[in-house]
């Protein structure tokens, strides 16, 4: 499918960046979850975000999206400071947190209501809608959909805004492995078709090195950026081939977990 | 006593989904025999019952009794023959006819007690003949009443609704309104609204609009309490996803934690409902001068005990008639909770 109106994304700059969270049994105390994280992206670029459980990817996430504040440090989209939630920074979660109250078809159109622009745009809609080859189902309840189906949902109604970063938290994490798989190439059909800016949290290796131009490495808590790995596989990869499975085990000795599970 | 009523309602409706899916599997095949048998059998056994009293009392004229289960016997044998042709009729009959058999007989052992063996005291519990008489031959008065309740309980109801609604949006979303919402609220919400009448009599220039704001009142509680909880309960990733799809404010109240509250507010609506009938005919039946709850206090003043009975039957058909269409809107508005259809 061509699209017809290719929304380039944005470059994005994190800065020296701080946050900390009070501690509920301790009154008081704050304890630091990103211990002054910098890096940026270029434009159109497609960055994985891993690192253990709880080092503060989600955390970060919600900062770029602009759902909190940091404590610390400079976020960037272009020249212009994050200072609050904008349409122009999508976010999908592992959960599709789609509105079971709205059929697929306003879930999607959700964002284009929010910002009062329906009626000149409705028939993006419909495009959005069979992008993500749900044409068929565009008066379905999300209690009908499975998960890769509801998550499919969840994209078409990040992307109907033409985001200029597109933020990914575990998107698919939930999916069975085969969904998950074809899952990834569409999320790549979509990235290659609008060029938008995306970071993906996710918590499987070979994801990361299937799809994105550069990997980012926390540390454990409090985060930091441990290392980036440039991804220099030409698309469309192949899981199986030797450069890919070297690339995996060099990335796996990196994060010392070699010979144990692939997952981090 | 509220929360207990709430539960009891939510376990109806469950049961009434399952008996559906139930009955969708069985429309298919014949209606057996004895269902179709059972009404105009237990009707035949109810009249026999009636005809074997009737003579041992006289006195009465009964002929609209008799009147009747020539009807239903009529009506049991030509639905009996219809639904064979028919299958959505086969279905609502598989379903009705055992209440319905049920409930004629009831009818016989009633006669049986009251006007067979005299086993409660006369005049307070006439045999089913009286009662029907009293309500053929008053019917142009509790016609009347019907609609009088009709009226004040809309008007209460709605006011109560509509106050509660935005009451309760505004004490879930804001939390400075909630700071000093809700001590408010306890208080004054667990008073039950009937304890206000001797106040609202006096207040009140018309007894019709101080029963209608009692009626509110009473409503306003569960009304306001189920959608203060609802809004505020609203799961954070929905306005989560919301703000980072562009939404402001109005997008947030309105169109994310107004619908996503929605199934509570019902509970709040339905409780309000039960309030609100018991609130009506306390209020009808000591300072309104019309309506059913009047109606009953004015015939047991004159010792009309059948007319006392055939007004508790209205009431009956009328509160549980509005309860069915709540549910009915409830199913309506509701359809993406329920998993009808799976893909
Ligand atoms: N709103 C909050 N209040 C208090 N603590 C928080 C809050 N949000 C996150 N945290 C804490 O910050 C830490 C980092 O959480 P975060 O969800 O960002 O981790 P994560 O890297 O996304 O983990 P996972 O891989 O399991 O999703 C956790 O210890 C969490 O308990
Ligand atoms: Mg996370």
């Amino acid at each position: 499918m061509v699209m017809t109106n290719v929304a380039a994304g944005s470059a994005l700059r994190v800065d020296e960046v701080r946050k900390s969270f009070a501690v509920p049994d301790a009154p008081g105390t704050r304890r630091l979850v990103l211990d002054g994280i910098s890096f940026s992206m270029a434009a159109g670029e497609l960055v994985s975000l891993v690192g253990p459980s709880g080092c503060g990817k989600s955390t970060l996430l919600r900062l770029i999206a602009g759902l909190d504040l940091p404590d610390a440090g400079d976020l960037l989209v272009g020249e212009e400071e994050i200072l609050g939630p904008s349409a122009e920074r999508g976010l999908v979660f592992q959960d599709p947190n789609l509105f079971p109250w709205l059929t697929v078809r306003r879930n999607i159109e959700a964002g284009l209501v929010a910002r009062g622009v329906l009626h000149e745009k409705r028939h993006e809609v419909d495009e959005f809608t069979r992008l993500v080859g749900l044409g068929a189902f565009g008066s379905a309840y999300p209690h009908h959909l499975s998960g890769g189906m509801s998550q499919r949902v969840a994209l078409a109604r990040a992307l109907i805004n033409h985001p200029k970063v597109l933020l990914l938290d575990e998107p698919l994490g939930a999916l069975d492995a085969f969904t998950r798989m074809r899952m990834q190439d569409e999320v790549l059909r979509l990235w290659e078709n609008r060029r938008t800016t995306m970071l993906l949290v996710t918590h499987d290796i070979d994801e990361a090195i299937y799809m994105s131009d550069r990997i980012l490495v926390m540390t454990r808590a409090p985060g930091r950026i441990d290392r980036t790995i440039d991804i220099k596989l030409l698309r469309p990869r192949d899981r199986t081939s030797d450069s890919f499975l070297r690339l995996r085990s060099q990335i796996l000795e990196h994060l010392h977990f070699a010979g144990k599970a692939a997952d981090v | 006593m509220r929360p207990a009523a709430a539960r009891t309602q939510l376990t109806f409706v469950r049961t009434q989904l399952k008996n559906n899916t139930a009955d969708r599997l069985e429309s298919r095949s014949a209606l057996p025999w004895p269902i179709q048998l059972a009404v105009p059998v237990a009707s035949l056994i109810t009249f026999g019952i009636h005809l074997l009293f009737s003579k041992k009392w006289p006195p009465l004229e009964t002929r609209s009794y008799v009147l009747l289960f020539w009807e239903i016997l009529g009506v049991s044998i030509v639905l009996s023959i219809a639904q064979s042709f028919w299958a959505g009729l086969r279905q609502w009959m598989r379903h009705m006819w055992p209440i319905f058999t049920a409930a004629i007989l009831l009818l016989g052992l009633w006669d049986v007690i009251t006007s067979g063996f005299h086993l409660l005291p006369l005049p307070y519990f006439p045999g089913p003949a009286t009662v029907l008489r009293s309500l053929i031959s008053d019917r142009a008065l509790l016609l009347d009443s019907t609609w009088h309740s009709l009226v004040l309980l809309l008007s209460g109801y709605t006011l109560g609704v509509i106050v509660g609604l935005v009451s309760g949006v505004c004490i879930g979303w804001s939390t400075s309104v909630r700071y000093w919402g809700m001590p408010l609220l306890k208080v004054v919400g667990p008073i039950p609204a009937t304890a206000w009448i001797p106040l609202a009599m006096v207040v009140s220039p018309s007894a019709i609009v101080s029963a209608a704001g009692l009626i509110a009142l009473a409503v306003w509680f569960p009304v306001t309490m189920l959608t203060a909880s609802g809004v505020s309960n609203t799961r954070a990733s929905y306005l989560d996803v919301a703000r980072t799809l562009g939404a402001g404010r109005a997008y947030l109240i309105f169109r994310i934690a107004i619908p996503a509250a929605v199934p509570n507010i019902f509970i709040g609506l339905f409780m309000g409902l039960g309030a609100s009938f018991l609130t009506l005919v306390v209020a009808e039946s000591v300072g309104v001068k019309s309506g059913l709850g009047w109606y009953v206090s004015w015939a047991q003043g004159w010792a009309e005990y059948g007319k006392v009975y055939a007004a508790l039957i209205i009431m009956a058909a009328f509160f549980s008639t509005v309860m069915t269409l709540l549910f009915k809107l409830r199913d309506r508005v509701l359809v993406w909770q329920k998993g009808m259809i799976k893909w």
